[in-house]
Parts: C-alpha cells; structure tokens; sequence
C-alpha cells in the first residue's frame, strides 16, 4: 500500500529551503495555535465525524486522474496533513511540514466536490486551508505563490502592476477600442456612478484586450460605469490562498473601500472565480461582514442581467458545437450555473453538456492557487486532471466555454497536454464577437 | 452467575444509558459553545429549513448524487443502519425486560423478523469490513481502530442471535450479549460512533452554508 500511494516530491526552494529554519518547537506551538485557537468546533467536528469510509475519494480529480493512487483520496489527503498533526499534538517534523504543504498547496484546488460526495458533508477543502494556514505561519509556502502574495503585499495587486501602468493600459485599450466605438470611455475613478468594474491583475498584465471588450459591453449596454485609478482596482486573492489571511483582509478591505470612495452602486467582476470567493466567501467574513457589504455580481450575473433586459442583444451566433464548463466558485460557490447556461445558450444553439455537470463538475485543477504554484508543479495538475481532458473529449464540442481565469489556464494546459484540439473562450469573447454593436464605427 | 445479571440488566443500564446520554449531550454542548466562541462561520448562516433538508435528503435511499453512484453500498448502509436501530429497541426479550422494570410495553418485532435483522447487521458490518480491506482508498484509511469498532458493534447482535439458537451456554451467552451491549452504548460518545449525533450537526452546518449561502443544493 505505502509505495502505492507515495508521491514524487517536487522540488520547489518555497518549501525545501524554508523547512531548514524550522524548529521543533515553532512548529508545535505553530500547530497548536491553528488548530486549537484560530479553528476549533467545525475542525473538531469533522475530523470527529469522519469514519474513514473514503465515500469521497471519487469527487476527487486528482484521485481519478492518478489511477485512483489513496494518497489523492481527500481523506487520505487528511490523513496525511491533520489526523498526523492532531494526533501528534503538533510534534512533527519538518519533512513532515513540506510534504504537508506540497499536498495542501498543489494537490488540492479547494473545489469542494468531495462535499457533495460525504455523506455528513465534510468539507476538505475548509480542512486543506487549515493545512495551508499553519504552513503559512511557518513560511513554508509554494516559491511562485509566495511571490504572487507579497504583490498583494506591496501593491495590492497580484502581478505587480504599478499604478502608472494600471492607468496608461486602461487608457491605451480605450484608444485603441475607440477606433471601433467612437464614443467609448473607460471612465476612471468616476464618483457616483452606477458600477465599479474590478478585474484581476493579469488582465491588465497579460490579457488587455480583455479590458477592451468588457468596455465595448459596457458602452454599448449604456452602463454607467468606472474603473478605479488607485488600489483596489484588483479583486484578485493569492494571499488568501497562501494561508495569508491577515493579507486577505487588507485585500478586500481596499476593494469594498474603493467602492465606497467611488460611492458607486455595485461592484461588477471580471470573469475570475477566485476573486469571488474572496469576496462572497472568505474575504469578506474575515472583515466581519456575514454577506458582501455592498453588492457585488460575477460576470455571468450581470450579462445575464443585460441579456434579460434586452440592454444586450444577440446579433449573430457561434456555429461550432459548444460546452460549458462550471467553474467551482461560481457553481459549487454561487450557484450560477443557470445564469451562465442561459447567457450560453443564447449565442451558442449549439450546446451539449459536459457529463458530470453544474454543481458535480470536474474542476479545471488550476483553481485554489495551484496553477499560482508555478512551473515547478505544472505537471502534477496536468496529470492530475486526466479524467478533465475526457470528460471535455466525449462531449465532441470545438469550443469550451469557461467563465473563469483559473479554468482558463487550467484548461488551456490540458486541452494542448491532451491534444483536445478545442477553442477555449469566455462568456465576454462570446458577447463581444456576437453582440449586435449599434455604437460601433461602419 | 446470577447477581452478575441483575447488576447488568439493573444498575449497569443506567450507567450505560447515562454514559450515552451525557456523552452526546456533552459533546453538543462543548462543539456548539465552541463554535459560538470561536467559529461565528457556524451559528450566523444556521438556518432551520436548510438543516433540515440537508439531512433529510441524506437520509433518503439514493436521494443523492453519491448514494446513485454506490448502489450496493447505498442499499447495505441503508438496511444496516435501520437494522441497527429497530432491532434492539423492538426486539421481543428486550420489550419484556422494559415492561418487567418500568411496567409498560410497546410494539415488538416477530423473533424471526429480529432475526433476520440482526443477520442483517451482522452482513452489513461483515460488507464494511471487506471493503475497508479490499478497496485501496479505503484500506489506505483504515485504522486498526476503525474494525475494533466494527467488532465492538458486531458482539451484541451476534451473541444475540447465538443466545436466542441457545448455541453454547445459554447463561454465559446472554452474560456477553448484555456486556457488549454495555459496551457499545458508551462506546458511541468516545468513539466516530458518535456520528449519531455529529451527521445531523455537520450537515445541518453544511446544508445551511451551501443553500443559504452558496445557494446551491449540497447533495
């Protein structure tokens, strides 16, 4: 059984370099603070439930995609970080600690489809953040996740985007989009207006034209809406995935906080999960707020909103056969998986579902800060997601429709590991190629 | 021989039953004040129409997702689990042992349907067994703990069956039947036996966060 379910360990100076200034005592004392002071009743509770029945371990994509290896059984993933550190009162070693973290940072991507597969609804996902907190405090953390986080730290952003460039690029896709759009603008830190848009940071590093097409919505929707100029701008949320959550906080703070200054009405996000989940979920119940302290709608609400309201309208559709994939944080998170079929469906006839689907869906495997770990561990979720590549190869779709960043990189990777052969698009690609555009230039 | 007995069918089932009782009782008082103190996450999304469906879909044969998924597993957990339950409460010998202390009486089980019942339970812990041994990602879990448990919840219904075919010594048989009886009442507090009382917690806590919150149904 042991050599079954051994994993390669994957070099990564985040985690074997950190574990040399680890002492016996840090770590106990570490251990104990997490599991005894910062989590306690739903911990205690679910580790008290568990009978070890492994009902969970088919939820699990890594599990399937490994040959069904126990070691990616959520509770196996359990048994290997907390029942060990329980169960030792937190006298482990610094192997220990690595191995720990290698499981809780890139073998699992916090989906939280095993919940719906327990029958007393343990949550391993809340179980891995506990792992990832306490290697978190003991500055044992993924390198290229660990970067990401101090961006947040020192910029608020997630790719150290500095402010002047944050500008220039809004200002350059509403040049370059007024060429199509005459009468375009990205309004900047516009007080009183209706929405605030919020993107995360690689939209504006990477993926501008992202930017240029949420405006051309925008503009032709006849929304009132901004984009801030300061910090706050990105909604995105490494550290809350690090274990940071202190950094959490400050981060979602200066989100809400900027919505206030701008005084707008609500906050739209781009097409990202995470960013999300930081802001109906985690985020913001670290702040103290019980729901979102000023509304805030996924992309998916608000084309949804826009399309039932006729503010959009459907000028020409895709011809390829489509599927839809659900992202684990607006699925598993929000339940929009009606809301994005319905935004799907109108530009896409052809539409054939991806089986399982909606709140059972395989996840991408890049979410919950994985693919953020770097090229180090790009193979372990490329061939942790296997049974992805074929669930999306027996729908016989062209295109995948993902609404969601992470998807995105995630599906990207397995769709040219696994020569899939398939365009991957956004709902906003959708919108903007298909949308009637009565504002645009003849 | 026989003061042995009275102490166990008298004084020792209320300290069984106390144990039992205060177990979980003490267990729902120590989880729930700590989840007020510590894990305001629990109480403040609580809501009671979510707790209760969440639990009672999962108390439904193949309601879920998962239980379709695992139809003989389903159909064995389902049949042990009410086996489990009725057998010792409606069981003929065990009625007359309430009437004769308590002097009132219920509804009672044909013998043969108690019977077949406890065989039930026997085969359904019998199944539990082999899988934890046979399937990889179960046996990877297993603790050698988790069949002693099993053990412990076999021995009342197998010396039950072997006391009522008067299979060895009546006397002794029904001295151990009585004994593991014991013993698995206060083994549910200390033990994930106390899953009784933990799944309605955990899913009424899950069940109001996924569909009060997440709005999204958790099974």
């Amino acid at each position: 059984m042991s050599e079954a379910a051994t994993a390669k360990k994957i070099a990564d100076p985040g985690l074997d370099q950190s574990i040399e200034k680890l002492t016996p005592d840090r770590i106990e004392a570490t251990i104990l603070r997490v599991i005894n002071q910062e989590n306690s009743a739903r911990l205690k509770t679910f580790v008290d439930t568990c009978v070890h029945c492994a009902l969970c371990s088919e939820a699990c994509h890594y599990f399937m995609s490994y040959d069904r290896n126990p070691r990616y059984a959520p509770v196996g993933k359990v048994k290997n970080t907390l029942w060990e550190m329980i169960r030792c009162k937190g006298k482990v070693s610094k192997e220990f600690i690595r191995d720990a973290a290698q499981i809780a940072y890139t073998e699992c991507n916090l989906c939280k489809r095993c919940v719906h597969f327990c029958p007393f609804g343990i949550d391993t996902a809340y179980l891995m953040t506990i792992v990832r907190r306490i290697c978190h405090l003991l500055g044992v953390t993924p390198q290229y996740l660990q970067d990401t986080s101090h961006s947040h730290s020192a910029t608020f952003n997630q790719m150290w985007v500095k402010d002047d460039e944050w500008m220039d690029t809004l200002q350059w896709q509403e040049e370059e989009a007024r060429d199509e759009f005459p009468g375009l603008r990205i309004p900047l830190d516009k007080e009183g207006a209706d929405i605030m848009y919020s993107v995360i940071a690689p939209e504006p590093k990477f993926r501008a034209q992202l930017i240029y097409q949420a405006a051309a919505i925008f503009h032709e929707a006849g929304s009132d809406w901004t984009m801030p100029a300061s910090p706050g701008w990105d909604n995105s949320d490494m550290a809350m995935f690090s274990g940071d959550a202190e950094m959490m906080g400050r981060l979602k703070r200066k989100h809400f906080d900027t919505a206030r200054r701008l005084r707008v009405k609500k906050i739209v996000m781009g097409e990202c999960g995470h960013a999300y989940r930081s802001v109906y979920d985690m985020g913001n119940r670290w702040l103290g707020y019980k729901e979102m302290p000023i509304p805030i709608i996924h992309a998916i609400q608000f084309y949804c909103e826009l399309l039932r309201a006729g503010k959009i309208k459907v000028g020409s559709q895709v011809k390829e056969l489509c599927t839809f994939h659900d992202p684990c944080n607006t699925v598993r998170g929000m339940g929009l998986h009606e809301m994005g079929r319905e935004v799907a469906r109108a530009f896409c006839p052809n539409m054939v579902e991806m089986h399982p689907n909606r709140e059972h869906n395989y996840c991408c495997c890049a979410g919950g800060g994985v693919i953020n770990c770097g090229p180090p561990h790009k193979m372990t979720r490329v061939h942790g997601n296997r049974i992805k590549a074929e669930q999306l190869k027996a729908t016989g779709a062209k295109v995948v429709i993902a609404p969601c960043h992470n998807c995105h990189g995630g599906l990207e990777d397995i769709i040219h590991h696994y020569k899939l052969n398939m365009k991957l698009m956004f709902l906003g690609d959708i919108i903007f190629e298909h949308m009637q555009k009565p504002g645009a230039a003849e | 021989m026989h003061s042995l007995y009275s102490f166990l069918v008298g004084p020792m089932v209320w300290v069984s039953l106390l144990i039992l009782v205060f177990g979980l009782i003490g267990k729902f008082i120590y989880l729930t004040n700590m989840a007020k103190k510590r894990d305001p996450w629990v109480f403040n999304y609580l809501q009671l129409k979510y707790a209760l469906r969440s639990i009672f879909v999962w108390l439904i044969p193949f309601a879920t997702m998962n239980m379709r998924r695992n139809p003989v597993m389903t159909v064995v957990t389902f049949a042990f689990h009410i086996c489990l339950i009725l057998v010792p409460i409606f069981a003929l010998a065990h009625v007359i042992k309430w009437e004769e202390a308590w002097g009132f009486s219920w509804w009672t089980l044909p013998e043969t349907a108690a019977i077949i019942m406890s065989f039930i339970v026997l085969g359904g812990l019998v199944f539990f067994a082999a899988r934890r041994i046979k399937l990889p990602e179960a046996r990877y879990v297993t603790r050698p703990q988790d069949f002693l448990i099993l053990v412990v919840v076999a021995l009342p219904y197998l010396t039950g069956i072997l006391a009522f075919y008067q299979i060895f010594d009546y006397q002794t048989m029904i001295i151990l039947h009585i004994l593991s009886g014991h013993l698995m009442l206060i083994a549910i507090p200390f033990t994930w036996l106390s899953h009784l009382l933990l799944f309605p917690m955990a899913r009424a806590y899950v069940g109001s966060e996924f569909q009060g919150v997440r709005n999204v149904k958790d099974w």
